[in-house]
């Protein structure tokens, strides 16, 4: 699908600049008597692409939430540009907002709005463009996260699963952000569409300087274009590194996930 | 040939100069090219571009601080205009990743809205296509209601298939806790019907007659209707917003490729519970009816006792009534939970259908159920019941 986007394959963009855009500090998290986090930390540097990988219930989504500030952590703080989240105020709050685009699981488009409504929501609430630039800017990012024309004006219960993940990927990049999270966003694609959007991300991310922050586990999309992966284990990140570091890591479930003759599989092909 | 024409935003924070020369635009920009200034840029830009000849653009962007896709698209206007005049175009002074916006900028296919166009016919054709639709759901409605009576026959044919548990549940829910509502809502129409009936019988001095009046209202109409108006309300309501919720999960089509029949699962239990709670609801609701007329007589100004209204009750109403009202609470249910669980089966995949098909689920059940109670009015008229 990547030959219908008309962003051209580009060269990584080389990260000079490595300031933390994002700091997790000493994250506690904790539902009941179960905690989850627990003096984690996690720093992001300005314009890479890091993977989140850990296994199933370990809170990689929670810890995305609460980077969002969606869910308030138990202790700890979020800096984001280096300022504390929780001590912001509405205004500070708002505009940071707009500079963070988010993909969830499902896409969460609003299905009562067809696909350029739907991407013309942030622009409406955020900006004063005139509605037919808005309309047209909409139109542009359907064309640029691969989407054929005619499916602006679609519901997103006529999508399909492929479709609705890049429609939510255009959504997110409506107010062209800074930082773009990015929950499972090749689950459930096929093989061929999976690589269309790791392609589509890096493309963006080469155009935009964007930051990237991604849970995924997929290992193709590990190998092919995070600079770095942070891997969520004993309730913290036990390394966030880049990923022959990250291979070399002595843990057992680190062991395990890339060990694991998927891995090994993913491994060979991202050599070759 | 012009010379260059500069435009500043008011704010300083962008701009650009356009300089025509020999079929070639010169565009410089500077500044914050970006999704919070384009907005003025824009009409700007479009202005000054639009009366311009010229065969290619040659942009200058050495001096832009910041350019994202709003930013991109604005500047490619130059190049993307309608009629096509521009075919070359060539950048200075921008990074890689700059030119990836403009490009992807240039070939932004816009799928332009299919404009609604009304025409003066629309009337008529929104007339017909409606008749039509009616046609087509009181169709499905009877081919559901076929199909979910030979399944219901199958199931009494062997109870220990029917899911017992899950009909006492919903008793519970549909019966026991639409009880208070019912028979508080039963109550007000008995002391209403009470209060307007003494003092229009007060002026021809037959004042004991509301005692017939309440008898005949509440058993025989009025307590059914208002406990089916209720459950429509209530529990068909609920009906499709569960099936519907259960739809949109794809949990119908799961239990189908399980070999669990829907109709078996979801419908009947529904239905029985229906069944059982709107015979004893309507009960209630008659004697909380005849309650509430019995209160008003006694310490409105009629001054009618309790004893004397039971008394009169029982020699001029009779029992007859009592049945004819009870004996439509049955139908009342089925049509309530089948238009419910219809229209949740109906329900698509958008969150607008779950919302259309709650409403129609409503909207049909207390339609249906006036029009039969209607034909039952003119059913035991003609026997003479």
């Amino acid at each position: 699908m990547s030959e219908h986007s008309p962003l051209k394959a580009l060269p990584r963009r080389e990260n000079t600049d490595f300031d933390a855009i994002i700091e997790a500090r000493d994250i506690l998290t904790q539902f009941g008597p179960n905690i989850i986090h627990e003096d984690l930390n996690l720093s992001v540097k300005k314009g890479e692409i890091i993977g989140l990988v850990g296994g199933s219930g370990t809170g990689k989504s929670v810890l995305l939430n609460t980077i969002l500030g969606l869910k308030q952590p138990e202790g700890g703080a979020v800096y984001i540009h280096g300022k504390d989240r929780s001590q912001m105020k509405a205004d500070d709050r708002d505009s940071l907002n707009n500079q963070l685009g988010v993909l969830f699981q499902g896409g969460a488009l609003f299905s009562s709005l067809n696909v350029r409504e739907n991407i013309m929501v942030p622009m409406r609430e955020h900006t004063d463009l005139p509605l037919p630039l808005m309309r047209e800017l909409a139109d542009m990012k359907v064309n640029m996260v691969g989407l054929p024309p005619n499916a602006a004006t679609l519901k997103p219960s006529d999508l399909s699963g492929g479709m609705r993940k890049r429609a939510g990927l255009a959504r997110s990049l409506a107010l062209d952000p800074d930082i773009l999270f990015l929950d499972e966003p090749t689950a459930g694609l096929d093989p061929v569409g999976a690589s269309a959007f790791d392609e589509l991300i890096l493309n963006l991310h080469a155009a935009m300087g964007l930051t990237v922050i991604m849970i995924t586990h997929d290992l193709d999309s590990l190998f092919r274009i995070c600079d770095r992966v942070a891997v969520l284990v004993d309730k913290k990140i036990g390394i966030n590194d880049s990923l022959d570091k990250v291979l070399a890591y002595d843990h057992p479930w680190v062991k395990e996930y890339f060990g694991g003759p998927r891995s090994r599989a993913a491994l060979n092909a991202g050599e070759q | 040939m012009r010379g260059t024409e500069t435009y500043n935003k008011p704010n300083q924070k962008a701009g650009f100069s356009i300089e025509p020369a020999d079929d070639v635009l010169r565009v410089n920009a500077w500044g914050h090219w970006s999704l919070s200034e384009v907005g003025e840029l824009d009409t700007a830009f479009s202005a000054y571009v639009e009366d311009k000849p010229y065969h290619a653009v040659e942009y200058d962007l050495s001096r832009i601080e910041k350019l994202d896709t709003a930013g991109a698209y604005i500047l490619a206007r130059a190049i993307r205009c309608d009629t096509g005049k521009c075919f070359q175009w060539t950048l200075k002074g921008c990074d890689q990743g700059q030119r990836v916006l403009i490009e992807a900028a240039e070939k932004a296919a816009l799928g332009r809205p299919p404009r609604p166009v009304r025409a003066w016919y629309d009337m008529f054709s929104r007339v017909g296509e409606s008749v039509m639709r009616f046609y087509a759901e009181a169709y499905d409605t009877l081919v559901f209601f076929g199909r979910f009576m030979s399944v219901l026959v199958r199931l009494l044919l062997r109870p220990h298939k029917i899911r017992w548990k899950s009909v006492t549940a919903m008793t519970e829910d549909i019966g026991l806790n639409a009880l208070p509502i019912v028979m508080l809502l039963c109550f007000f129409i008995g002391a209403v019907i009470a209060y307007m009936g003494a003092n229009l019988l007060a002026v021809i001095g037959f004042q004991i007659y509301m005692v017939e009046l309440v008898g005949f209202a509440m058993l025989r109409e009025l307590a059914g209707l208002i406990t089916a108006i209720l459950l429509a309300g209530r529990s068909d309501s609920a009906f499709t917003a569960q099936i519907g919720a259960m739809k949109m999960r794809q949990e119908i089509d799961a239990m189908q490729v399980i070999g669990v029949d829907p109709y078996e699962a979801l419908v009947v239990p529904r239905a029985l519970a229906c069944l059982i709670s709107a015979p004893i609801l309507t009960f209630f609701a008659m004697m909380s009816g005849v309650f509430g007329g019995m209160i008003v007589a006694w310490l409105g100004p009629t001054d009618i006792s309790p004893i004397l209204f039971l008394t009169r009750l029982q020699d001029t109403v009779g029992m007859s009534h009592f049945w004819v009202g009870m004996i439509k609470a049955p139908f009342f249910a089925i049509i309530i939970a089948v238009i419910g669980c219809r229209q949740g089966l109906a329900v698509t995949g958008s969150v607008d259908s779950l919302g259309n098909r709650t409403t129609s689920s409503v909207v049909q059940a207390i339609f249906t159920v006036i029009t039969i109670d209607a034909a039952f009015a003119m059913l035991f008229l003609e026997m003479g019941l």
